[in-house]
């Protein structure tokens, strides 16, 4: 996997686990079509996590695959396969390095339906909306 | 009485630089935070490692708890001030900038679990002209519900004003679809007293766990007389989520009330139902028309 930055400085910031479970909630928008949100101009981080291979074999139903396989191709992090994988530990391991060791730092996250930017500064992604947005 | 914090500003003007580093930099707040959370952490009763929502994280102090309990959070807050000083903290959760009143943006069951340390009863003030908390409520525990495995917790440690305060917020989350109700920790001890709003998503008559009653008992420093121990305090409300038509389906023929009054007793009983203020009493006159002479 490649990673624009290997410095482990920060934490704190956008796990790509959580982006996975992220979705536009502007009103009216259609949140189902637009997930997965597009990470637009961003920088990469890779911080160390402890690997609990119990609580990643509780995570794979949750994951949405299509979804990561999406994001991890445009944030050119490598080829996943259309299918996801039998839970192997080392399925796991790659699982783990993906989703919780890769965070964004900064960029933006774009809903391709309503065209919401949520800008991401200092890791911390910016989910306030406007009055009329509620 | 000592002042509230929600009644001096909202929460992203309250907690700004200053409030943050101060609030954070205090043992007394880090402590009572900790065993708040170690307590929310029991009340959910958690197999293993679990991926958790802290609503309303602020510097990270709850999130210092679950990252010792290798839990991998996600913590929410409207200020950024605080999310600053949790950078720098450097705990392990990852943090959103986010208004929990106007709703939250995961998939279904995406969580474990939520938390959420003093915190609610800010939602329960209108900071702005938009604001109607009851609605912002509504928002929060609707888009919490979704967000929550079937069969995981939410417990929320907060700090009602009054009784109506506590109507409000369980009536919101039952509406939403949680079941579940208020545990009052140390009932007995005005310091020590603590309310936990324990909430179930999508699980039918679980039991409220045990309120806690003797401060002394837990190794705690309470001031003044020792806490009486005496049975725990367990508000357990049904489930109670009411079909409230509305527009279209609020057919005239639904309603028995046939006068003029009648259908005013009505209306005002149930604004009184839904917890409304300020509904003037009942009168002989209630629904009587003026003669038309002025």
């Amino acid at each position: 996997m490649r990673y624009f930055s290997l410095s482990a400085t920060r934490v704190n910031t956008e796990r790509l686990l959580t982006h996975n479970m992220l979705q536009c909630h502007v009103k009216n928008c259609r949140p189902n079509e637009s997930f997965p949100l597009t990470i637009k101009d961003p920088e990469l981080e890779r911080t160390e996590a402890e690997f609990n291979p119990d609580f990643m074999r509780g995570l794979v139903p949750k994951l949405d695959w299509t979804a990561l396989r999406k994001t991890a191709g445009a944030l050119g992090l490598g080829d996943l396969p259309a299918e996801m994988p039998e839970a192997t530990d080392e399925f796991l391991q790659m699982l783990h390095a993906l989703v919780l060791e890769t965070r964004v730092v900064s960029g933006s996250m774009v809903c391709d339906v309503c065209h919401h930017v949520f800008p991401i500064t200092n890791g911390i992604p910016n989910m306030l909306l406007q009055a009329d947005e509620v | 009485m000592a002042t509230r914090p929600e009644h001096s500003a909202p929460p992203e003007i309250f907690y700004g630089e200053t409030e943050a580093v101060k609030y954070t930099a205090s043992t007394r707040v880090t402590s009572i935070q900790a065993e708040m959370t170690e307590r929310a952490l029991e009340i959910m009763n958690l197999p293993g490692p679990s991926f958790l929502l802290d609503i309303g994280c602020g510097s990270g102090l709850s999130g210092e708890i679950l990252d010792e309990n290798e839990h991998i959070w996600v913590g929410l807050d409207i200020s950024s001030a605080m999310l600053d000083v949790a950078l720098e903290r450097e705990s392990e959760g990852d943090l959103f900038l986010q208004d929990i009143g106007q709703g939250m943006a995961f998939r279904p069951g995406s969580f474990d679990g939520a938390v959420s340390i003093s915190v609610i009863q800010w939602l329960c003030n209108a900071d702005a002209t938009t604001h109607e908390p009851r609605a912002r409520l509504k928002r929060f525990f609707t888009t919490l519900y979704m967000a929550l495995r079937r069969g995981a917790r939410a417990v929320f440690q907060f700090y009602p004003e009054g009784p109506h305060q506590i109507d409000l917020i369980t009536t919101a989350a039952h509406r939403a679809g949680f079941t579940g109700g208020v545990v009052v920790d140390y009932p007995n001890s005005s310091k020590a007293r603590k309310y936990y709003l324990c909430l179930f998503a999508g699980s039918e008559n679980v039991p409220l766990p045990a309120a806690r009653t003797d401060p002394l008992a837990d190794g705690m420093d309470v001031d003044g007389a020792p806490a009486a121990v005496g049975a725990g305090q367990v508000r357990h409300v049904e489930r109670g989520r009411q079909r409230v038509l509305k527009g279209k389906g609020r057919a005239k023929g639904l309603t028995t009330a046939k006068t003029r009054r009648e259908r005013i007793l009505h209306k005002k009983a149930l604004s009184r139902l839904r917890g409304k203020e300020g509904i003037p009493l009942d009168s002989k006159r209630t629904g009587k028309k003026r003669k038309d002479r002025f």
